[in-house]
């Protein structure tokens, strides 16, 4: 934000906190990138807050990095069982 | 239990055993470490040699001859807390030359000493008298007319212990103490032999020296010369229960001796394994708040915030927020409430607020407290080694060589375990601090950082970084260890990242503004040094990149093979007393119990099987979002069990407007705190003096909180959840929260042995406790980590976008200090407040005199998000571009300062980087001054009238 910018607005926090998850998940391949971070909103997102961010993504109005712009996609599509969900929990178990 | 003392073996145990050896004592035969005194061996076969300056929280000195002992083949008579026991030794404690010369000794020091005992506050709790009788002393030879210490004015300037040098007998055993134990070297004896006294720092009062305030020295002294003013106005104790602080991860044990219902004092428990018979000022005097005025004690209600109070019979407030609930969910949908759970609270009580908010509300909308400190250790360290949690006890810092301290300020934060910290640095391990800020620690008396990486706020993942690099391209890692433990193709990619040129410490100089050669001494010495052992704290997890560093972190010690054994390790100092044990008991809305995914069929199962209810299988929302979907309508009832929310969550414009947009919300406190000013429903807490149940501290121990007095509001929190329960028509059928505890028990794997029987048998347990390890887990991922390989996370540095520039140049970073907790709503209503009256702005000279700053004046703090005004404390602690204030004062309103960035993985926010602008003012800010106003406004209780 530059100096003179007020606080985000609601919407505009949901695209930053999508495209600050893909830069901190980018250090791998693109392919994986969108991976991580599709599985992420998946892990921690409320259907709510999904929902919310498709719906800007679909009117053109999230300015998303390609990255999480092609996750918010795989992330829809499999909402929509378009595309394959991970096996499993999202999350791991705890171990012991 | 009864009123007794605990036993003083007069030396402290021997730790390192080697050789035992064989004695005998009073023809009693006894097999010991070497290295035991002949003291202690005697208290361990029941008998006991008379004593003055020896006890067993500190080594012995030998100075008050009174513990004489005839040794078999040996001349003269050794003091027996300074003689070890030796193989074949015949000791005699009881002779009658001994009782002759013990007389001599005593007769001396009673010559010195007022005869006051029938008045004397300490009358039967003073060791002077105890030993007088034991050596059988009836008569002074030497009157008491001649030259005497009597009469010197007592040192009243400590809110909660007198020091009355008339009745000191200058054993040195609170000199000792203060620098044994405590580690802060504030007293000293001045002057020699007769003249020779105990003085705080060269002659100041105890409140304005060094001291503080600890206790340990009122603790160790033998006499009333250091006594707890409790002691003086509420007469000795008559009986004792054990239970836990409530105030930080430590998790100190202590002896609430009482009398009648009235508390006397909170003595360390020595078999505390968390603190070893130690505590810091909050723990063992800061208690007065549970009785104070301010508390709340009758539920109240109100139609809307801008009415007052109205205090309710129970059952109306319980059925008046069943019926909310029920009414806000039919009209807006079933994700339309949400609840909050207390680090602050029991174990019992947080999976109690979670399963009503997951039973009973039927959603997964629960957050907790830990949201805004360490939820960027839940999720680095479960990535990483597969466990949401440190991997040492406590006691593993004495086997350190290397400690690397980052983002934490213990003799603040954690001042107990920092005094471990410090006796193990003045053994001789090595410290490095990564920290903006001098802490404490970079320099104190006999301790001194070996390196002090003072970066700029924001920078921690480049630094970091930076010293995998140095490990990595000087081949300084662990191959063997890494081969076997972790993935190696990860570890290979990693490797590959951080070797880079953009990461050297050469090229990152410029963004941390610390010296390269720093950064490359400073791994060397982590990969190299023995044992590293890494602390860390806030200043790690309040980041943008919160979660990135603790992996980070984590990857350091993967890399040097410092993780599973003693000595070594990764290990979140934990703010509040029981934010493990909350986030443990399933308060985030994405897991229950266990840290396992609500979307893991297998789970929740377990839970719908346990519980009677289809569960949601979707994550809830977070705190921030519950705000956000409020401020969108979406959001309308909120439960908050122990939070106050708009006072500890960033960004108070926000988090108000949220709160303004519910239709219910519901606070459980002690007080009426912030939130409350939002609130519709204010249900009374109660202390933990008032309540059963555990608390799960820092090292993963989970530990008893007993209930010593009644309520005053009539409920413990836990019962409370229950009645709410009720009304909303669940059939929850505790009598007691050990039974709570056996539902987590069945339903968590990590806690499958925990019972409150287990916990009686054993004092304390540290999680996992099952049929893995029936007796808990003092050190985590021994053979193996707890995901099976340890994974290598590569951590890209992206910079905040909370940048300065022309208008906001400075940084400004947060923390605590040691006399309060947190927002302050406890310690600011107890005599703590003595030593931290007000927040202040810690600036830099340069950045002072730019803006003709003077200390003390009235400054202005400005950021995007808002302004505050609060007093300005020159000091190079903070390095120049850089101001750091606390924010236990709610007329303070630091976060009204700090904005809504958070981390990217679980939107902790960004506390610790705030670019502000700094210049003089006259007064309170426009918010402040209609903050106080609203405030005011809305915590009016309506007088009701009496009836005729
Ligand atoms: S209270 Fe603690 S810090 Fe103060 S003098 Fe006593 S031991 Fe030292
Ligand atoms: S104040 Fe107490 S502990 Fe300290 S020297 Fe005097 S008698 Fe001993
Ligand atoms: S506040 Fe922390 S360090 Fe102090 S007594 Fe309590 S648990 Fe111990
Ligand atoms: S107790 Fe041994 S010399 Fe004082």
């Amino acid at each position: 934000m530059d100096d003179d910018a007020m606080m985000m607005s609601n919407q505009d926090r949901l695209i930053y906190m999508a495209n600050q998850i893909a830069r901190n998940l980018s250090a791998a391949s693109h392919g994986m990138a969108v991976e991580a971070v599709a599985d992420h909103i998946a892990s921690f997102w409320a259907p709510r807050m999904r929902a919310q961010i498709f719906a800007l993504q679909a009117e053109g109005r999230a300015n998303l990095t390609p990255v999480a712009d092609a996750a918010i996609t795989l992330l829809r599509n499999r909402d929509a069982g378009l595309a394959a969900r991970p096996v499993g929990a999202i999350g791991q178990p705890e171990q012991q | 239990m009864s009123f007794s003392r605990e036993t003083d073996h007069g030396t402290p145990a021997v730790i390192t055993a080697g050789k035992s050896v064989t004695l005998t004592i009073d023809g009693q035969s006894v097999t010991l470490p070497e290295g035991t005194s002949i003291m202690r061996a005697a208290s361990l076969l029941g008998g006991s040699i008379p004593k003055l300056c020896a006890t067993d929280s500190v080594e012995s000195f030998g100075s008050c001859r009174l513990c004489l002992v005839e040794v078999e083949g040996r001349i003269g008579y050794p003091a027996s807390c300074t003689t070890p026991v030796a193989e074949g030794m015949v000791v005699r404690t009881q002779t009658e030359r001994l009782k002759t010369l013990r007389r001599g000794v005593m007769e001396l020091y009673i010559s010195d000493h007022p005869l006051d005992c029938l008045t004397c506050a300490a009358n039967g709790d003073c060791e002077l008298q105890d030993q007088a009788g034991a050596v059988g002393l009836r008569d002074v030879r030497y009157g008491y007319d001649g030259a005497t210490n009597m009469g010197q004015a007592k040192d009243v300037s400590n809110p909660y212990f007198d020091f009355d040098p008339s009745k000191c007998i200058v054993c040195s055993r609170c000199v000792r103490a203060c620098n044994e134990v405590q580690g802060t070297f504030a007293l000293t004896i001045e002057g020699m032999g007769f003249e020779s006294k105990v003085s705080a720092s060269q002659g100041e009062g105890f409140l304005r020296s060094e001291c503080v305030s600890c206790g340990a020295c009122v603790q160790a002294c033998p006499t009333a010369s250091l006594i707890e003013k409790k002691v003086v106005e509420i007469g000795t104790p008559d009986r004792a229960v054990v239970t836990t602080c409530a105030y930080c991860g430590v998790g100190c044990t202590f002896r609430a001796e009482m009398r009648g219902e009235e508390l006397v004092r909170m003595v360390p428990w020595k078999d505390g394994k968390a603190n070893r018979g130690h505590s810091c000022v909050k723990g063992r005097f800061a208690w007065g708040y549970a009785r104070h005025q301010d508390r709340i004690l009758n539920p109240m209600i109100r139609a809307s915030v801008d009415e007052p109070w109205r205090e309710v019979s129970w059952d109306e407030a319980i059925a008046h927020v069943a019926s909310e609930f029920r009414r806000i969910q039919a009209r807006y949908g079933r994700n339309s409430v949400g609840g909050i759970t207390s680090s602050r609270c029991t174990n019992e009580e947080t999976f109690l607020v979670q399963k009503l908010i997951r039973q009973g509300f039927g959603n997964n909308n629960v957050d907790t407290c830990a949201r805004v400190c360490h939820s960027p250790t839940g999720y680095g360290l479960k990535t990483t080694f597969g466990t949401s949690a440190g991997t040492q006890d406590f006691d593993s810092v004495m086997q350190s060589d290397v400690i690397m301290v980052i983002g934490a300020n213990p003799t603040d934060g954690h001042p107990v375990f920092a005094s471990r910290m410090k006796k193990r640095l003045r053994q001789g391990a090595k410290l490095i601090v990564i920290d903006p800020r001098r802490i404490d620690l970079v320099k104190s008396p006999h301790v001194e950082a070996t390196h002090h990486l003072p970066l700029r706020p924001g920078t921690n993942v480049a630094m970091l970084t930076a010293m995998a690099h140095v490990i990595v391209t000087e081949k300084l890692y662990d191959e063997p260890f890494i081969r076997a433990r972790c993935d190696w193709d990860e570890f290979e990619d990693w490797a590959a990242f951080v070797a880079q040129p953009a990461r050297s410490p050469e090229a990152i100089e410029p963004l941390t503004g610390v010296r390269a050669d720093d950064v490359r001494a400073a791994a060397r010495l982590y990969a190299t040094g023995g044992n590293g052992a890494i602390y860390y704290g806030l200043g790690v997890t309040e980041h943008s990149q919160g979660s990135s560093t603790v992996m980070a972190i984590a990857n350091l010690a993967m890399a040097t093979g410092n993780i599973g054994r003693e000595g070594v390790g990764v290990n979140p100092l934990r703010g509040q007393n029981n934010v493990q044990g909350a986030c443990d008991m399933g308060s985030f809305p994405h897991e229950y119990s266990g840290y396992r995914h609500v979307s893991d069929d297998a789970t929740r199962k377990l839970f719908e099987d346990a519980w009677g209810v289809a569960l949601d299988s979707e994550p809830g929302l977070r705190i921030p979002n519950m705000l956000d979907a409020a401020t969108e309508g979406a959001f309308k009832a909120i439960f908050i069990q122990g939070e106050d929310i708009l006072q500890s969550d960033p960004n108070t414009h926000h988090v108000a407007a949220g709160l303004a947009a519910m239709e219910c919300v519901v606070v459980q406190d002690l007080f009426l705190n912030e939130t409350a000013n939002y609130a519709h429903v204010f249900l009374p807490g109660s202390t933990f003096l008032e309540k059963d149940g555990t608390f799960t501290n820092a090292e993963r121990r989970i530990q008893r909180v007993r209930k010593v007095m009644a309520p005053l509001n009539g409920y413990g929190d836990w019962e409370i959840v229950q009645l709410v329960a009720h009304a909303m028509g669940l059939d929850w059928t505790y009598d007691h929260p050990s039974q709570i505890m056996d539902e987590i028990a069945a339903l968590t794997p990590t806690f499958a042995h925990v019972s409150y029987d287990a916990l009686e048998a054993l004092g304390s347990l540290q999680w996992p406790a099952n049929n893995a390890a029936p007796l808990g887990t003092p050190t985590m991922h021994l053979d193996g980590f707890a995901r099976g390989k340890g994974k290598f996370v590569v951590t890209d540095y992206v910079p905040t976008d909370e940048k300065t520039g022309p208008r906001f140049p400075l940084l400004l970073t947060t923390g605590r200090i040691l006399s309060h907790y947190n927002v302050g709503a406890q310690t600011r209503r107890t005599a703590n407040a003595a030593w931290h009256p007000e927040d202040r702005l810690e600036i830099h000279p340069s950045d002072a005199e730019n803006r003709g700053i003077k200390d003390g004046d009235w400054v202005s703090l400005k950021s995007r998000a808002g302004e505050t005004t609060l007093r300005a404390l020159i000091t190079d602690r903070v390095a120049p571009g850089v101001v750091y204030t606390t924010f236990h004062h709610p007329e303070t309103q630091a976060n009204v300062i700090t904005t809504d960035f958070s981390d990217w993985a679980t939107n902790c926010p960004e506390y610790k980087v705030t670019a502000v602008q700094v210049g003089l003012s006259n007064g309170p800010s426009d918010w402040q001054q209609s903050y106080d106003a609203q405030a005011r406004h809305s915590r009016r209780i309506a007088v009701v009238e009496a009836s005729e």
